[in-house]
């Protein structure tokens, strides 16, 4: 065992002070504005990989015409909260372009963001939305047409959990949203839900997670997956699955933001919001229809036309007063989505 | 104590072994320790001990101790076969035991869960036949048996090559039986390195979670595991309550620890008194 004296004792103390200093120092590193090559950090969520790489190629010439300094784009990817703690733990993001609003606001209350920061750029901060709809196997063989048809006892659905996955948290607003908007009772809907998710054979932590367990491992009758992620799905299944949209479903407002504290400390603030402005140009709104997700630009949408079938889509706030909100009556510990699993 | 040395230097190697551990070991522990405890008693209370978290650490410590043992028996047998016989390809099948050392353990849940899923190699033919081997306790206990075999094979061949061939033949010339020159014979001189195999085994299954969220359906109070519930509440924010729980699963696993190293130095002063 070891036997540690004085006097060693106070050797590795003060080895290992220095280090903790050596690490505080170097902290100072204000990144002179000059026109030096500009370089952004874009941290989002999962599924939009595709996207944002199309979206920084198209904006990169723009900038540097504009700025006349060169821009790199560099994005991350990951669950929606856990790159929202990334952020907050210190990676240097200079736009946050997450799925949920609970991750972006989580921001704000670590000081990172200022307040009001949704209304900072147009539409609500807004570029973009999307939807959940259904996956389903070829043919739809269990007719799953409509939220209600989840309970069904021969289905398996297929949805990541609400505790971890933004994705999974639309789900069950949805489900919800299909049976307290149409004139059912709050009771009506916590059945809908108990039912549906004993239906639920694997809760995946995060939404690609749940599209693999869908589609690769042939595990369910139906995936409630992200607009955008369907599609991808479904091309990559070549005829396999197709898509079911439900008669109405919830309005996934993903919000972008420019990450104040990280941009005033690297000087980065014009090319930050210039990039998010660049979002709303007609240019940018095409590429955001192309990957699937929905323009919010009314001469884009009035353009694409066709391309999303027409259905009822509900903001979060027509069922439950904000996201803050929800959190305490869905997803917290013990609260509804941990009633369905509690062992009476 | 250390000034006798041939080779000089105590104070500043045992300086940088402790320095090294504080900063790779002991201050990420205080960290854990410090957030946690920014929770009151009743707050941490109800953030580890939940009938969800409760259950949870049922099928983790469950399916643990049950791989640890099922990673005894079967490394007891390997290593055994091992130092004992000879036979072809046994250098390369004796490298391929530290194969779960080296491979990211994700590979291992992946790979598991796409043999086993219905879709999969095996599970077309289990799952119809009502053998569902994926997305269940037996899944957790399968990858955590494949984690665990290196610990205890590693642990128990050095002894068993220690021991002579011409003690089992002694034993035999004196009338002991098979079963008594194993039990008698042997047995109790593996009795230590068997214990620090399960001991290696369950501890690091207690903490894995890279393969195991690939073969579990993280159903709560089927099977949801502990590590599974601190990056839960980490995706809520909630930094204090999942490091609350991480501080439950070192106590609990440091615990252990100490119980199986009492229980090992008590049988090898058994063994070194019978001698």
């Amino acid at each position: 065992m070891l036997q540690i004296n004085g006097r060693s004792f106070g050797l590795w103390l003060t080895i290992v002070v220095a280090a903790g200093l050596g690490c505080n120092s170097n902290s100072g590193t204000a990144a002179a504005k000059t026109k030096g090559p500009v370089n952004l950090l874009n941290v989002s969520y999962d599924p939009t990989r595709e996207l944002w790489k199309e979206l920084n190629k198209a904006y990169t010439p723009q900038f540097e015409k504009e700025f006349g300094q060169p821009l790199t784009i560099e994005q991350s990817h990951g669950g929606s909260a856990s790159q929202a703690r990334l952020i907050i733990e210190g990676l240097k993001a200079d736009v946050a372009t997450l799925s949920i609003w609970t991750d972006t606001d989580a921001l704000r209350k670590n000081g990172l963001l200022k307040e009001g920061w949704e209304n900072s750029l147009p539409n609500k901060s807004l570029p973009y939305t999307s939807t959940v709809v259904f996956v389903v196997r070829k043919g739809n063989p269990k007719e799953i047409k409509d939220w209600k048809d989840l309970t069904k006892p021969d289905v398996k659905v297929v949805t990541p959990s609400p505790k971890t996955s933004g994705n999974g948290r639309l789900s069950l607003l949805a489900a919800w949203g299909s049976v307290v908007l149409n004139g059912g009772s709050e009771e009506q809907a916590v059945e809908l839900l108990t039912k549906m998710y004993k239906n639920v054979p694997i809760l995946d932590s995060g939404a690609r997670g749940a599209t693999m367990t869908f589609a690769q491992k042939g595990i369910g009758d139906v995936h409630l997956a992200m607009e955008s992620e369907a599609y991808l799905e479904i091309a990559e299944s070549k005829g396999a699955l197709e898509i079911v949209y439900p008669p109405q479903s919830i309005l996934h407002e993903p919000q972008v933001a420019v990450v104040d504290a990280v941009v005033d400390e690297k000087g980065t603030r014009a090319a930050a919001e210039a990039y998010l402005k660049f979002l709303y140009t007609p240019e940018a709104q095409e590429i955001i229809a192309k990957h699937y997700y929905r323009p919010t630009d009314p001469a884009v949408i009035a353009k694409i036309a066709g391309k999303f079938p027409e259905i009822k889509l509900f903001p979060i706030t027509d069922i439950v007063a904000n996201w803050e909100a929800a959190q305490v009556k869905f997803f917290a510990d013990g609260a509804l989505f941990d009633s369905f699993y509690a062992k009476n | 104590m250390a000034s006798h040395r041939v080779l000089p230097g105590f104070r500043l190697s045992l300086s940088y072994a402790i320095a090294y551990l504080s900063v790779l070991v002991l201050i990420p522990l205080a960290a854990c320790l410090t957030k946690a405890s920014s929770l009151t008693t009743s707050q941490f209370v109800a953030a580890v001990w939940s009938a969800q978290a409760r259950s949870a650490y049922l099928v983790t410590f469950g399916s643990s101790a049950v791989a640890g043992v099922i990673d005894t028996v079967l490394g007891l047998l390997l290593a055994w076969v091992f130092v004992r016989y000879d036979f072809p390809f046994k250098r390369l099948l004796d490298s391929l035991i530290d194969l779960p050392f080296a491979l990211p353990t994700a590979v291992a849940g992946l790979v598991y869960s796409s043999l086993y899923s219905q879709n999969g190699w095996l599970g077309q033919f289990l799952v119809p036949a009502g053998i569902k081997l994926a997305y269940s306790q037996a899944a957790i206990v399968f990858v955590l048996v494949f984690i665990g075999l290196p610990f205890v094979v590693r642990t128990v061949q050095p002894v068993l090559e220690s021991i002579d061939a011409d003690i089992e033949e002694a034993a035999a010339c004196l009338g002991a039986n098979r079963w008594q020159t194993f039990t008698r014979i042997l047995l109790p001189s593996l009795y230590p390195a068997l214990t620090t195999g399960f001991a290696l085994t369950f501890a690091r299954a207690i903490g894995e979670y890279g393969s195991v969220v690939f073969v579990s359906a993280n159903i709560p109070f089927e099977t949801q595991i502990a590590p599974h519930l601190i990056v839960q509440k980490l995706e809520d924010f909630k930094y204090a309550e999942a490091s609350a729980v991480a501080v439950v699963l070192l106590v609990a696993s440091f615990a252990m620890l100490i119980v199986i190293n009492a229980l090992e130095r008590r049988s090898e002063a058994a063994n070194s008194s019978a001698n």
